[in-house]
């Protein structure tokens, strides 16, 4: 029988055996919006890939984006894991099952999107028989599937003595297939010296296997697009670019994770604020990083100006994806904001008035009202001289200048609320991370050398499926977070264990020199 | 082994279009709706556009403005960026340089048509259909070789397709020197568009033949390859316009 202390089986075990509306509400929702994908992709099936919005040249389309957008997601959760767990920080062990869970669930759907975007899917299996080793594609398909393979052998044996312990904590009254489900999956442990011998060096191994895996996979996605021709994609750059995209949209997915189950569940004991400051340096250099990266993807191209490439970024900068382009830099911008400045206010300062939150409020309502009168119709000036002074250019001023006070003077607030920060800068993050990866691929596929350009606007099928495969991925998670632990049951105990045994060791004083002397 | 070539001459062409419309009737391309062609979804094994094509303003400035027409075929490349990148080897280079595409095993991944930097290559978004005239004449020719199905053969939904250079002539044009009980000579063949084209702009032959009509106009101070800087060394050449 393996022991838990009672505190965590009260937060952690029984809730597994306790679902109450919210949570079938919640399957029910999400299940219908998988069902609804699943029609659209029936009726996709029948019809042909002509019921989405793409055609020539635009090949490729949103369900491509979303397939490079979930690898992305899905690859900060192992890697973080297991760079966390090689340089032995202690704080990691409450997120390493939720980070491991959205990386194996965010694969399998990033895996469903290239199912989902080929004309012949019932021909799928032709990659491993008559596989052509040059082509990038089925370099990906290999170092997809590598990931998938260790992140869920990852997740697995990290699960297997919380397993055990589940099996042997039962609650009185529960179902006989729960029962076996436990015992069968715990594959007998007993938690002897020998088990947790043999454990701890497998996690060890794959720890260190995962981060070269987790590198290529996001590298060899980045190289589909780099060993072409096509103008904007074939570029060195690329692959540490995605490389950096993916560990910053993965980390903004766990904090949204994070959240959710603090909210929904009573995990706020293990999922302490202190996580998302710790995690939130990492997530701050990502986000420095990506700007570093992306201000040096589009110079050369600008500065260049070649033929073929520059087509690509004018598209971007003030052409038709020029929507997405600047909405991504201005919500990057934003979550740099929320993330940076915060930390830059001085305690001392946070009491002036500035920082008081009806001042945030109010100075908000009157930015949206000068914005919302910047862009009503004016009256013609009759004559317009040199001296007419023009009211909406005022009025668009003023509301930005109102917009950097809001910003200001909401720091305070959010140095308070740091959860609240993190979530917005996430939530702006993911969006953002979405766009960029639309910005990568569609502006080039719309501008080729010799066909017509065009523009690509994505059909209801394609919006479909995309929603249907985030409510996909929530679902997933969510069945597995009732089915298993949230939270590492042995690692948070065992991190308990080495901060107790840390709280004890006193560690000396060096010796003054004053004293030194004097012992002399 | 010969080494099929087209040489287009622009100084020849006048942009007429026949070169595609027999094109359609040898392949069998299929017909698109309006609707489906405003979208960008017709298939023109065989194009004809202008040059300058995207940025109309790199055409010059009045009275010197030129417009040109080209007429573009498959390039059946000697280095086609569009195999290297096909994951199931459903499109190949044979031996005789042709660029060929097994509808039987394309997986429909679209990677081929987005690495193609001439635009050849057409997707099939939906099931090919014809008015019911035009389906009974269909042309029945087929190639196929131990399961594969190339040439005019009708294409299923959701595969690729391109300019074979009328590979299924070639097919026959050799079962009938078979036939006679004589050597396979290389001007035996021509695909439909050289043989349909008005102003005689098209030649075919053999490149590896330093006889032969395409090595000889290969050879002129016009010849040029169409994106020649992408490195993929076609196997169709242009002769310039004087």
């Amino acid at each position: 029988m393996l022991q838990v202390d009672p505190q965590d089986k009260a937060r952690l075990i029984d809730p597994l055996f306790k679902s109450g509306p919210r949570f079938w509400l919640a399957v029910l929702a999400l299940g219908a919006i998988v069902g609804w994908g699943g029609a659209m992709y029936v009726r996709q099936m029948l019809l042909g890939l002509s019921v989405t919005g793409m055609n020539r040249p635009d090949y490729w389309g949103i369900y491509i984006v979303n397939f490079i957008f979930m690898i992305g997601i899905s690859m900060a959760g192992t890697l973080i894991a297991a760079a966390l767990y090689l340089t032995g920080v202690n704080w990691r062990r409450p997120i390493t099952r939720i980070a491991e869970a959205t990386t194996v669930f965010g694969l399998m759907i990033a895996g469903l999107q290239v199912i989902i975007d080929m004309g012949r899917p019932d021909r799928m299996l032709s990659m491993l028989i008559y596989g052509r080793a040059q082509s990038p594609l089925l370099w990906d398909v290999a170092s997809l599937t590598m990931y998938l393979l260790i992140s869920m052998f990852a997740l697995y044996v990290s699960l297997m003595p919380d397993l055990g312990i589940v099996r042997d904590n039962l609650p009185d009254r529960v179902s006989g297939w729960r029962r076996s489900l436990y015992t069968v999956l715990a594959l007998g442990w007993r938690g002897n010296r020998e088990q947790w011998r043999r454990l701890e060096r497998v996690i060890l191994i794959v720890s260190i296997l995962i981060i070269p895996i987790g590198v290529s996979l996001h590298t060899v996605t980045s190289w589909i697009l780099s060993t072409t021709l096509q103008p904007g994609w074939h570029s060195t750059i690329l692959g540490p670019y995605f490389v950096v995209g993916a560990i910053f949209s993965g980390l903004a997915l766990l904090f949204i994770v994070v959240t959710i189950l603090r909210e929904v569940s009573d995990l706020k004991f293990y999922l302490e604020t202190r996580l998302y400051r710790r995690l939130g340096w990492l997530f701050i250099t990502m986000s420095i990083v990506w700007f570093y990266f992306t201000y040096t993807e589009h110079l050369t191209v600008f500065a260049g100006q070649e033929a073929a490439e520059f087509p690509v970024l004018a598209s971007k900068l003030w052409g038709a994806d020029a929507p997405a382009f600047w909405g991504m830099v201005i919500l990057m911008v934003l979550a740099a904001y929320l993330l940076i400045f915060p930390l830059l206010l001085p305690e001392r300062w946070a009491r002036a008035r500035l920082f008081r939150p009806r001042f945030a409020l109010a100075t908000a309502a009157a930015a949206g009202l000068v914005l919302i009168l910047a862009r009503a119709p004016q009256a013609q000036a009759v004559v317009a001289g040199p001296t007419t002074p023009n009211l909406p250019t005022a009025l668009l001023s003023t509301g930005v200048v109102l917009v950097v006070v809001v910003g200001v003077s909401a720091l305070a607030l959010l140095k308070r609320h740091i959860v609240a920060g993190y979530i917005i800068a996430s939530a702006a993050v993911l969006v953002a991370m979405w766009l960029e990866r639309w910005n990568m691929i569609i502006p080039t596929v719309t501008h080729p050398r010799l066909i017509p350009w065009a523009t690509y606007t994505p059909s209801l099928t394609e919006w479909s499926l995309t929603a249907a495969s985030a409510a996909l991925f929530m679902l997933m998670l969510l069945v597995f977070f009732k089915l298993f632990p949230p939270v590492s049951l042995w690692e948070v105990a065992e991190g308990r264990v080495i901060d107790e045994a840390l709280a004890k060791v006193e560690i000396p004083l060096p010796p003054q020199s004053g004293q030194a002397r004097s012992v002399r | 082994m010969p080494r099929w070539a087209m040489v287009i001459d622009l100084d020849k062409c006048v942009a007429c279009q026949g070169c595609s419309i027999a094109c359609r009737q040898e392949n069998n391309t299929p017909v698109v709706s309006p609707e489906q062609a405003a979208l960008g979804r017709a298939i023109r094994w065989n194009d004809v556009f202008p040059m300058p094509l995207n940025q109309p303003e790199t055409a010059g400035e009045y009275p010197n403005v030129k417009l040109r027409y080209i007429t573009r075929p498959c390039m059946h490349c000697s280095n086609p960026a569009c195999i290297k990148v096909c994951p199931v080897q459903a499109t190949y280079v044979d031996v005789e340089g042709l660029v060929r595409v097994n509808y039987n095993r394309c997986i429909g991944c679209r990677f081929c048509t987005i690495a193609c930097p001439y635009g050849v290559r057409y997707f099939n978004w939906e099931r090919p259909s014809w008015s019911p005239e035009m389906a009974r004449h269909l042309n029945p020719d087929s190639v196929s070789e131990g399961g594969s199905l190339e040439g005019p053969a009708v294409r299923p939904k959701g595969v690729v397709e391109k300019c074979t250079f009328c590979i299924h002539r070639l097919r026959k044009a050799r079962a009938r020197a078979k036939l006679e009980g004589r050597p396979f000579r290389a001007d035996e063949y021509v695909p439909a568009c050289v043989e349909t084209c008005t102003a005689k702009a098209r030649f075919f032959g053999d490149l590896g033949d330093p006889e032969s009509t395409v090595s000889k106009l290969a050879g002129s101070g016009r010849a040029f390859h169409l994106e020649e800087e992408a490195g993929t060394r076609p196997n169709v050449i242009y002769l310039r316009e004087g």
